[in-house]
């Protein structure tokens, strides 16, 4: 019933923090494939993946990225939309076509699936900024895409955006991820690379915009765990202006990702020995500068150091990063078949995929398995100069985080 | 003399079938309880329930009473105040004490409880896996600067990086008790001690005795209004330097050592004639506003080769416009002292009046940094009774790097709080320079003793890591979300940052 007028009640971003001001407690499971060479590979794998994983998650909520999926419109940003009714669309469509020149707009394609229902109005548009626009604000095309974002999501009451890349989206809802998959006949595209998650909330109602992953631009993050040092993410982030509104762990890795790899200038490997520290003894073992550097880290970015179980995958255009806790408190494996790394929380997933892997390894606590696509830019936005502020509203579309007036008018 | 109208606190029994009529008593008391007359004599008037006899009598048969006279009751005026009252009619002077505040205002330590972890997120077992408390204190950069090392690596940015910072083995350390208030032999006990935890002594506003020089990279020396035994060989030797500023127990006022504690040794030491009273004044005289104390630090700071410096504050109602100002001005710690903290010697008008808690300094602080984007800059320093790792803990969820202990270090040395350190008399060699008491502490017992508190504590605090389901103590630091109060109102909630029990 895609055109249902009704408005559906689990699709409530905006005053979401009313509904639900606690942090949400939850297991889950995940999944992430990357072909090094570039070749595309069709989205029944990442659905096959998830599906062995059913038990991971408990049928509320469901979702995938894909990236390298579009490649009509590669340098086109393609913004898949969810809306509650159609005032919403024409809300969001009219702010949409201030800002961009729109070169397709259309319904996503969906198909009937048992289990998915109450489905909000799901549509994409592949556009490319207003040229004058951004010369008048002086500001990169990747800066107006946050600040549209941030606009469409805290000023149109029951609007969206699930995602906001070139060449990739989302795909997520409330349902089983392989019922989300064929939903969104995620069998038609072809990625290099994909991610997918399967959750298990514990204490709230799924929604579909809640589903994972989160994105932002060309950012994806998929997560299983429970960050036990939320408490203190959520403050030491908050001093860079970040607002954590979801009280999702999801949200706090998003977030430190982006201020270490964007704002700090980080690269990966070094983020994620900042996020899953080694142990002080192993510190002091090192060789003198790299001790003296991971030192440095561990000091500086203590108050960000993620604690407790988690196994977070990073995708980007250009690869993924999948990072385990700093005592291998959740699962997490990975192979390697030719060119292809994947990694997922179960081994089951791996081998239905890539039936004859060259290798399959348990990465070490904190040790990142990192691929990365041939040929493909580093993957993190320096065009983009966005706030932390900016980015918080951007990705939870919490109007608490949002002061949209001051971005773009 | 005319009779006074404060009758003794305490009885003190004898049973004297039990008796073996050794003398000890009298040896042993510090007050002057006892007499001799073929079996002891104790006058009760002198008697400070220290527990020192009753701890050493060999025919356990010594026993303490409180003094149970009956007055007439009268909530308003409770015995303490009337005692006050004749006390201050008979003398005409400011009534002295000393240790920590003792009246019964809500201790908010006591009301916050801290979490577990089930099922969702696994509890970690602190026998089995590793459970950090190393704390670096001192200043932090906002972020790494990094650059290629060459081979495919990274290496730090030249300069960048974490500097002059203070490695902790565990985050608690000794509160500054000076030299002079506290016996050499307690300075020695709590340097070897501090050595032997990897943590840091801090020598408090009496400079450092020549025996502590082979401590020195464990010990904070402090410059306090008094600058007594401040020289520029006592600033190099401290592994950091601490401006006091000002105390829990007697914020606004400076220090108090009667010169019956000022013999040759701690003469010599804090630079000052032996047998004068040494009184600090209450401000610094080189400070009358935040740009000068920023002056002095960094005076400090070219003085040691850049040593971390602090600035150590009681902690009163604007304590965060306060330490924000100090981290500023450039510190690297600032110190917050609750008005709980203790004293070697205090009016007891400002011990028992003034100040604030320091669960809501530490709050209070912590959030203005934050909001500031300078939380990084300096380290937090809490203390002002800090009673048990549980305190410790909830200090550390609240935004404190490190506690610091004064009172509890001492009850390990023996004090059983009576209250009398400004006499000079304390009979379990603590708070006395008299050479027959200081020699009751064997540093080496005494450093065993304090050890062993601290290891306790520390391990204490692993358990409590590992139930919150982190393994590292900086998980914990500042993480309010792993508090809940119980029977608090609302606005101290709202100050703590804190959520009541049941969200």
């Amino acid at each position: 019933m895609p055109y249902d007028l009704n408005r559906y009640d689990g699709f409530a971003p905006a005053n979401f923090r009313e509904e639900s001001p606690f942090k949400i407690h939850g297991g889950c499971g995940l999944m992430g494939i990357c072909d090094e060479s570039g070749a595309l590979m069709s989205g029944e794998v990442p659905i096959l993946a998830m599906a062995v994983q059913r038990d991971r998650g408990n049928g509320l909520g469901g979702g995938f990225a894909g990236y390298g999926i579009y490649p009509a419109f590669p340098d086109h940003f393609c913004f898949h939309m969810m809306y509650h009714d159609l005032r919403a669309k024409e809300e969001a469509e009219a702010i949409l076509d201030r800002h961009f020149l729109i070169e397709v707009a259309e319904p996503m394609p969906t198909r009937p699936v048992k289990g998915i229902t109450g489905a909000p109005l799901l549509w994409r548009y592949f556009m490319t900024p207003h040229t004058h626009m951004l010369e008048e604000r002086d500001v990169s095309a990747e800066d107006y895409v946050v600040g549209v974002v941030m606009l469409v999501n805290s000023r149109v009451d029951g609007a969206f955006v699930a995602s906001s890349g070139k060449n990739m989206g989302a795909f997520k809802g409330v349902g089983y991820p392989e019922e989300i998959g064929h939903y969104f006949r995620l069998e038609e595209y072809e990625g290099h690379t994909w991610v997918g998650h399967n959750r298990f909330p514990t204490n709230t109602p799924g929604w579909w915009g809640g589903a994972h992953p989160f994105t932002l631009l060309d950012w994806s993050i998929v997560h299983n765990g429970e960050i036990s040092s939320y408490g203190i993410n959520s403050r030491y982030l908050e001093q860079f202006g970040y607002t954590c509104s979801l009280g999702t762990d999801t949200e706090v890795a998003a977030y430190l990702f982006d201020l270490l790899l964007r704002r700090h200038k980080l690269p990966v490997e070094l983020a994620c020995k900042a996020l899953a520290a080694p142990l002080w003894d192993e510190i002091d073992r090192m060789p003198a500068d790299a001790a003296a550097l991971m030192r440095s880290l561990r000091a500086v970015y203590g108050p960000g150091m993620l604690n407790g179980p988690f196994a977070i995958v990073l995708g980007f255009n250009g690869g993924m990063v999948a990072l385990n806790d700093r005592i291998k408190l959740r699962p997490l494996v990975a192979a390697r078949s030719g060119a292809v790394i994947m990694v997922a929380s179960e081994e089951s997933a791996i081998r239905t995929v890539l039936p004859a892997p060259d290798e399959v390894w348990t990465p070490k606590a904190g040790e990142p398995v990192i691929a990365r696509v041939a040929g493909m830019e580093p993957p993190f936005h320096s065009q983009l100069h966005a706030s932390p502020a900016e980015i918080s509203c951007a990705m939870t579309a919490v109007e608490a985080a949002c002061h949209a007036e001051e971005v773009v008018a | 003399m005319q009779q006074s109208f404060v009758q003794p606190e305490f009885r003190v029994k004898i049973d004297y079938d039990k008796c073996h009529k050794c003398g000890r008593c009298v040896q042993q008391c510090g007050w002057g309880v006892y007499d001799f007359n073929e079996r002891p004599v104790p006058h009760d008037e002198k008697c400070r329930a220290c527990h020192r006899c009753v701890t050493f009598c060999p025919a356990h048969c010594i026993t303490i009473e409180k003094n149970t006279l009956a007055f007439r009751d009268n909530d308003n005026w409770s015995t303490d105040a009337r005692k006050a009252v004749w006390k201050q009619a008979e003398t005409g002077g400011v009534l002295l004490t000393s240790m920590g505040n003792p009246k019964p205002y809500e201790r908010i330590f006591d009301k916050l409880l801290l979490d577990a972890c089930q099922v969702t997120n696994p509890s970690i077992d602190p026998l089995r896996e590793p459970m950090e408390l190393r704390t670096y204190l001192g200043r932090k950069p906002d972020n790494v600067e990094i650059v290629p090392d060459g081979n495919g690596g990274f290496k730090l940015a030249e300069g960048a990086g974490v500097h002059h910072n203070i490695k902790l083995d565990t985050p608690i350390i000794f509160s500054p008790m000076s030299y002079g208030s506290v016996s050499l032999n307690v300075h020695r006990s709590l340097a070897m001690a501090a050595e032997r935890c990897g943590i840091l002594m801090n020598t408090g506003e009496g400079g450092l005795h020549e025996d502590l020089y082979p401590y020195q990279d464990n010990v904070i020396v402090q410059v306090a209004s008094g600058r007594f035994g401040v020289s520029p060989e006592y600033l190099q030797r401290g592994a950091a330097i601490e401006i006091k500023i000002g105390q829990g127990a007697k914020p606004g006022i400076g220090g108090h050592l009667p010169g019956e504690k000022i013999d040759r040794e701690v003469s010599a030491t804090r630079m000052i004639p032996q047998g004068s009273d040494a009184i600090s004044p209450a401000p610094h005289h080189d400070i009358y506003s935040i740009e000068d104390l920023r002056q002095l630090i960094y005076a400090l700071k070219e003085a040691s080769g850049y040593k971390p410096v602090g600035v150590k504050i009681a902690a009163v109602h604007n304590v965060a416009a306060i330490a924000s100002g100090i981290v500023r001005a450039g510190a690297d710690y600032v110190y917050l002292d609750g008005f709980r903290g203790g004293t070697g010697a205090a009016p007891a008008v400002i011990r028992d009046h003034i100040g604030i808690p320091i669960e809501i300094a530490i709050a209070v602080v912590d959030q203005r940094l934050r909001e500031e984007g300078i939380r990084n800059q300096a380290s937090i320093i809490a203390a002002g009774s800090i009673r048990s790792s549980a305190d410790a803990a909830k200090a550390i969820a609240l935004g404190a790097d490190v506690v610091a202990i004064g009172t509890a270090a001492l009850l390990a040395l023996g004090c059983h709080l009576c209250q009398s350190c400004h006499t000079g008399k304390c009979s379990w060699g603590i708070t006395t320079q008299k050479p027959e008491l200081t020699r009751r502490i064997d540093p080496e017992w005494g450093a065993e003793r304090l050890t062993n508190l601290v290891h306790a504590w520390s391990h204490e605090l692993q358990e409590i890591l590992g139930a919150l389901g982190v393994n590292a103590v900086e998980s914990l630091r500042g993480s309010r979300e792993r508090l809940r109060a119980v029977g608090l109102d609302e606005q101290t909630c709202r100050i703590l940052g804190v959520k009541p029990a049941g969200l």
